[in-house]
């Protein structure tokens, strides 16, 4: 495996993902409206959207995360993109850690927009910054790299669009809760020791970066 | 076990029973008049947890055969992927089917179970419920993936990972209250801290040999199911393709090679 191979990988989806300007023109609307569907949704009252803020923001971004997973596995889709770069010398870990990268990207993206909108419409202050960006990157990896695996098994899938909620959703579950807790320590909601979700969050990154390296070429050729 | 399509199709291959499976039925069918007699008349009440106690009898041997249930599938799952075997394919979805079952009785009892002695039905803050309800909820999404048509080496592959991703998370939830025991309700194992007395341990004995009595009994019947279903999936197109054409006097590559293996007939 190859990072340099990984992170050329990743720079193809990103691009790809920039010149189709969905992330920016469809996903990032998508993102803003489920924010105000929340306000509507819990009456505006500000008490309790500042309460509830943590896992609201984990809630939108499983949904997003859904919908960019369904984009990644989509461009390998087209044009028998899939075939083509498996025809590429490039170990099957390397184009894993690609994908799961250009994921990770462009999850960070939109959850640093959630983020400062959220903070500005539930008027949310934060605690401990720290803990805010740590647990969000490790929460992000894990989304990520769990995406991108369970993306490659229900590729090519005739009922992928149900299928992807039903198995990735309670692996992701673990995450939420653990980023939810961190997030609600940092923004001082909940009486809850941050750092030690934080733990879990890692154990559940490091988890599923290292099963995805291993299962993708498993899984890969047969999508 | 090879199993003719024409059996299948008329009929006459349908029973999944065999003498150990009656033998094991008789067991059951003693063992669990037995069980509730132990638990409901013979057991005393506990100190603390008074009535409540007699949901234990079934709550931890539900919840350690679900867990022997995940485990199986994940070495069906991890030998599967090494061997290629249809007979290691089936095994992981006979067991994560069973499973499920367990899994989904072990949150329903421990919900039951909660509700006099913590006093609520659920408790959020509690790691080893949420994990709990987290595996179980895999698995049926294990199972949804199996359901998915597929070509079959493709779809065992793929239900593989997921089974073996699955079954990681028992370590965790097992291991849960000694990580984060400070958010947890569950106590300590009653049975290594001694609190239990002799008939109400004895009880709980019973349960436990009774639930791995009925796992084995669910795991024969539904791995031969299983079996027969991917035999006919296996053979059933081919073999039923070949009599149409042999009706019409046509011979095919495919119809020697099922000869020759003794497959059909």
């Amino acid at each position: 495996m190859e990072l340099r191979d990984a992170w050329s990988i990743a720079r193809k989806d990103l691009r790809i993902e920039f010149r189709s300007r969905i992330l920016t023109n469809q996903i990032a609307p998508y993102t803003l409206l489920i924010v105000v569907l929340f306000g509507f949704a819990l009456d505006a009252d500000t008490q309790t959207l500042r309460d509830t803020g943590p896992g609201l923001f984990w809630v939108a971004v499983l949904l997003i995360a859904l919908l960019a997973v369904q984009r990644a596995v989509k461009i390998e889709d087209d044009d028998a993109a899939k075939e083509r770069m498996l025809l590429t010398p490039v170990h099957p870990s390397s184009v894993f850690l690609g994908k799961a990268i250009a994921l990770f990207v462009q999850l960070f993206a939109l959850e640093t927009l959630l983020f400062f909108v959220m903070l500005a419409l539930f008027d949310l202050s934060v605690e401990d910054p720290l803990l805010i960006c740590f647990s969000a990157v490790l929460a992000t990896i894990g989304i990520a790299s769990s995406g991108t695996l369970y993306g490659v098994i229900t590729a090519g899938v005739g009922v992928r669009e149900t299928l992807l909620p039903i198995l990735l959703l309670p692996v992701l579950a673990p995450i939420a809760i653990g980023a939810t807790r961190t997030f609600g320590d940092a923004f001082g909601r909940v009486d809850a020791d941050g750092w030690a979700w934080f733990g879990l969050l890692s154990v559940f990154a490091v988890i599923y970066t290292v099963l995805g390296m291993f299962a993708y070429g498993q899984l890969v050729e047969d999508a | 076990m090879k199993i003719k399509f024409k059996e299948v199709k008329e009929g006459r291959f349908n029973a999944t029973s065999s003498r150990s499976t009656r033998f094991l039925g008789f067991c059951l069918a003693l063992g669990i008049p037995t069980l509730i007699l132990f638990a409901f008349v013979f057991s005393p009440k506990d100190d603390t947890m008074e009535d409540a106690v007699r949901l234990l009898y079934i709550h931890v041997p539900v919840a350690i055969f679900s867990y022997v249930a995940f485990g199986i599938t994940a070495i069906g799952s991890i030998c599967y992927l090494w061997k290629q075997s249809r007979w290691w394919d089936t095994t992981a979805h006979a067991s994560a089917e069973i499973g499920v079952i367990f899994s989904a009785l072990t949150l329903i009892t421990g919900s039951i179970w909660g509700r006099p002695t913590w006093n609520t039905w659920w408790e959020w803050g509690d790691v080893r419920l949420v994990t709990t309800l987290v595996m179980f909820l895999m698995f049926v999404g294990y199972l949804a993936l199996r359901q998915v048509p597929a070509q079959p080496q493709i779809r065992a592959k793929r239900a593989a990972i997921v089974g073996i991703i699955g079954t990681i998370n028992i370590p965790i939830v097992n291991r849960s209250v000694e990580w984060w025991e400070n958010s947890t309700l569950h106590q300590q194992s009653s049975l290594t801290d001694g609190n239990l007395e002799d008939l109400t341990l004895f009880t709980w004995f019973l349960g436990t040999l009774i639930l791995g009595i009925a796992y084995l009994w669910l795991m024969i019947h539904r791995f031969r199911v299983g079996w027969l279903a991917s035999e006919h999936e296996a053979l059933g197109y081919g073999a039923a393709i070949e009599e149409r054409q042999a009706e019409a006097g046509i011979q095919t590559a495919i119809a020697s090679e099922y000869r020759e293996e003794g497959e059909i007939e």
